[in-house]
């Protein structure tokens, strides 16, 4: 039982506990309590909002049909779904046609020159996805490339931290949409190449991601770097540690629970501000997915875009629950159980 | 001459409140010697280790060591603290390590956990040498704690209540293992405790520190027990049960003669606020 428990809190399948003890027979009012908690308050929430949904969405009407309820919603994930299945498919049957070309071109003469050719067929909804995803984590890379060292440096030296702190509190609040030209004139003559590495609306909108985000991360390691426990510096004061090892002994350690802390909050701001930069970027990722069926408005438009609200609210939950796990490994007060 | 006060006088605060902690406390521990500080918590021996460690400055006098002014901690003298001052994120192995490679640079990695291990295994934690302070009771991390600055070899031990939170059997043996090595490598001790039995137990002059605010030494009380003094032939000692009482009757009077108008006085312990890791810790705890 109490292994079961262990493994089920470990593996983050907290939700299983509840479920495993109602079933283990004892106490077993406490445990339907704690199931009922658990599972059924959620389902009902879940159920009483999709039936206020599709009763208020019934009652509107707007340019472009009436707004969908769940139902549709539903039916267009499906076709999402399957539309991203077609265009793999498509993809496939060009490769081996193009593959079986090429090997016959060989078989008459080994000495030809063989091109392949990328399959050039529209990003599907799952291509988007993932785009999304690389941006957002290119995005939060370079933002905790520069918010690290500057915020361990901020957390050690008062007169750094005064040095920085209003720049800090100048540029936290400030929207993408404010960043985004800048940052698009700039990448705009800064990147020239038309073939590079990464397209010029990936980069735009990863460096929008990283001027949002970077500054939870910059608190919070300033923060935990100057508030470690006096005791920790002690030690290292009577051990005469060298800075670094003062830094990568003691400091980082003490502080990494905050800095996880700091890194999962930039996180949730970067994939909450990539959609508007994407948007505006035309990154092709879920922000230029929505903005293309707005400008399309066909019949199906909405529903699809609610369909990207949802999967951006969940994708943002999982990244959530992920930094969460990262921060339990490096947390230091685990306590045996 | 191994470690001197002269005129020592500490305070906090500024202005009004302002609590002058120590004041002018005049002490010579001479090298070899084991000193025992006996007194009231709150009266500031924590602050006059600190002091002694180079963790903090005197406002007016100074600190001499070898008869050279302290100007900051050192290896030379190992701190055992009060509150363990274990990192969380090493195991015990790893805590006595991170000390012991400061001290012996030189030495082969090999040689250095060895001579960790042996002082892991003089304090009895050899099964432990792999779990972390989180997982140890409060008595096995003053072990670690001890165990780390014995295993510095430092020219002076500084002992802040290093067995308080200890059992009976454990304190004994630790006493005794301190008392040893002490003895045999010709190390300068000074112990802080609040227990009387301790000091004269183990040292070689007791201390008074009259309770603060504005605490001074007291005068010193030889013990001149015989050497290796056994804990439970002590009791029938007559030497220990004259001395214990002398010093009892002392630390008595003192204690009724505290200024009436600083009776209210508490120094509050150094703590720290939780930071929120604690809103991360799994709640199963909570649910179990």
């Amino acid at each position: 039982m109490k292994a079961t428990i262990r493994f089920l809190n470990n593996s983050g399948m907290k939700w299983g506990i509840p479920f495993m003890r109602l079933f283990s027979g004892e106490k077993v009012r406490l445990r339907l309590r704690d199931t009922g908690r658990t599972f059924v308050a959620p389902a009902l929430a879940i159920i009483g909002f999709l039936l206020i949904w599709s009763f208020c969405a019934s009652k509107i009407t707007t340019s472009l049909g009436r707004l969908p309820g769940p139902a549709a919603v539903w039916e267009q994930a499906n076709s999402l779904w399957h539309e991203h299945l077609a265009e793999r498919k498509k993809a496939d049957v060009f490769y081996a046609r193009q593959e079986e070309r090429n090997a016959k071109k060989y078989a008459k003469n080994p000495d030809a020159k063989i091109n392949t050719v990328d399959f050039t067929g529209k990003p599907t909804y799952v291509d988007q996805i993932i785009t999304s995803l690389k941006t957002v984590f290119m995005g939060f890379t370079i933002a905790s490339i520069i918010a690290l060292p500057i915020g361990i440096i901020c957390g050690l030296s008062k007169t750094a931290m005064k040095a920085f702190n209003p720049l800090i509190q100048i540029f936290k609040p400030v929207s993408p949409l404010a960043w985004l030209p800048i940052v698009t004139m700039v990448v705009s003559a800064a990147y020239v190449t038309n073939n590079g590495f990464f397209a010029k609306s990936f980069v735009i909108s990863a460096i929008t991601v990283s001027l949002c985000s970077m500054w939870a991360t910059l608190i919070n390691t300033a923060l935990g770097v100057s508030s470690v426990n006096v005791d920790y510096i002690n030690v290292a004061k009577v051990l005469q540690l060298s800075p670094a090892k003062k830094t990568f002994k003691i400091l980082l350690p003490a502080t990494l629970p905050l800095i996880f802390t700091g890194l999962r909050i930039s996180l949730g701001v970067g994939w909450m501000v990539l959609i508007a930069s994407e948007m505006l970027a035309q990154n092709p990722g879920l922000g230029k997915f929505i903005w293309d069926e707005f400008q399309n408005g066909s019949s199906h438009s909405l529903a699809r875009i609610m369909v990207a609200v949802f999967t951006i609210g969940i994708i943002g939950f999982i990244l959530d629950r992920i930094m969460v796990e990262l921060q339990k490994l490096v947390s230091f007060e685990k306590t045996s159980q | 001459m191994s470690l001197e006060l002269i005129n020592v006088s500490k305070g906090f605060g500024e202005g009004n409140a302002r609590t002058n902690v120590l004041e002018n406390v005049n002490l010579e521990i001479h090298e070899g010697e084991f000193v025992a500080i006996v007194g009231f918590t709150g009266s500031g021996k924590t602050t006059l280790v600190k002091l002694m460690a180079g963790l903090l400055k005197p406002d007016v006098g100074s600190v001499l060591f070898k008869g050279k002014p302290v100007s900051g901690p050192g290896k030379e003298r190992g701190v055992v603290f009060q509150n363990y001052s274990l990192l969380p994120w090493f195991t015990v192995l790893q805590n006595v390590l991170l000390a012991v490679n400061e001290v012996y640079p030189q030495w082969t990695k090999r040689q250095r956990h060895d001579h960790a291990k042996k002082y892991i295994d003089m304090v009895n934690l050899a099964p432990a040498l792999n779990k972390r302070p989180a997982e140890l009771s409060g008595g096995m991390r003053q072990r670690v704690s001890v165990a780390r600055a014995l295993a510095m070899n430092p020219e002076m031990l500084l002992l802040d209540e290093p067995l308080s939170a200890l059992d009976a059997i454990t304190r004994g043996t630790l006493q005794q293992e301190i008392v040893n090595i002490w003895g045999k490598d010709k190390t300068t001790a000074l112990l802080i405790t609040n227990d009387v039995d301790e000091g004269i137990l183990m040292a070689d002059r007791i201390i008074p520190l009259n309770p603060g605010p504005k605490a001074t030494l007291g005068p010193e009380f030889k013990i001149a027990i015989d050497r290796p003094r056994d804990k439970t032939a002590l009791n029938d000692n007559e030497d220990f049960i004259k001395i214990r009482n002398q010093i009892i009757e002392y630390l008595m009077d003192i204690g009724e003669e505290v200024d009436p108008e600083n009776e209210n006085c508490y120094s509050l312990p150094e703590i720290e606020p939780v930071m929120p890791r604690s809103l991360f810790k799994r709640q199963i705890t909570k649910a179990a």
